[in-house]
């Protein structure tokens, strides 16, 4: 039980869908790049399976490793930032995707965790996780994205 | 014959108990805390914090996340900035903001 001051990031988001569809959304590279505006991401989806993003361009932008898993219900992500120094240097952060079913629609549960006060890694990923998941909400729900463009990028 | 709360119901009558405030304060210094990290040094029965806890939750100011077999409570800040755009900001007027501004860096000096 950690009592060390940490860095947070909470989202929480209702989305009219099915379990079963929003996990493939969230494993199916070829659904992720649609909503993440391009990134790649590879893994195998299994406990300690090594997971990688990257920007469209290529360039690696995360590493880490499946440290939970559990369809359609959880995974838990160790990430860690690779292209951006001073975020490399805070040391993993910890992503939990938490899915609960509702009558009509999933509340999905993003909690991204680093293990320091003031993170910059966590800065960063509050800017862009709320642009990300919209997208994941809009085209489940119509089809569509929300926005093309992450704005600031 | 009662009516269900609306979302913004929720929000302020979580809102308006200061131990539900209280905790929310204490997540906000320390976010992920346990149930029993929560308990601690605070004059509440842990049935209190708990029953606090469930409102908040309701209230979706609350996400709650398993670790192992602990239950960790980090705040859900997404609520707040809403009731911010919608019950604060449009009220504001720009010399009430420059007030505010004004008093925030004094007290910050003051603590200092």
């Amino acid at each position: 039980m950690s009592t060390a001051p940490r860095s947070s990031f909470v989202y929480v988001t209702i989305i009219r869908t099915t379990p079963a569809k929003l996990w493939e959304a969230l494993t199916d590279p070829k659904f992720i790049r649609q909503y993440w505006y391009g990134v790649g991401v590879e893994c195998v989806w299994k406990q300690g399976a090594p997971w990688k993003m990257s920007f469209p361009d290529g360039r690696l932008a995360d590493v880490g490793e499946i440290l939970e898993i559990d369809p359609p219900r959880r995974i838990v992500i160790r990430w860690q930032n690779e292209w951006n120094p001073e975020m490399k240097a805070e040391g993993p952060s910890r992503c939990t995707i938490d899915l609960t079913p509702l009558e009509d629609a999933v509340k999905l549960t993003i909690t991204h965790v680093l293990d320091r006060p003031e993170s910059k890694f966590i800065a960063g990923v509050s800017g862009g996780w709320p642009y990300t998941l919209a997208n994941l909400k809009s085209l489940l729900e119509t089809g569509a994205v929300a926005t093309k463009a992450h704005p600031g990028h | 014959m009662t009516t269900r709360m609306s979302d913004a119901d929720l929000l302020f009558k979580a809102l308006a108990d200061p131990g539900r405030r209280e905790l929310m304060d204490r997540l906000h210094a320390h976010d992920g805390q346990t149930l029993t990290e929560l308990c601690r040094h605070l004059d509440m029965t842990r049935q209190g914090v708990t029953q606090h806890l469930a409102v908040l939750e309701a209230a979706n100011l609350l996400a709650v996340v398993w670790r192992g077999r602990e239950k960790l409570h980090f705040l859900n800040p997404a609520p707040l900035q809403e009731i911010y755009d919608r019950w604060i900001f449009k009220f504001e007027r720009p010399r009430l903001k420059a007030l505010r501004d004004l008093k925030r860096q004094l007290e910050k000096t003051n603590k200092g």
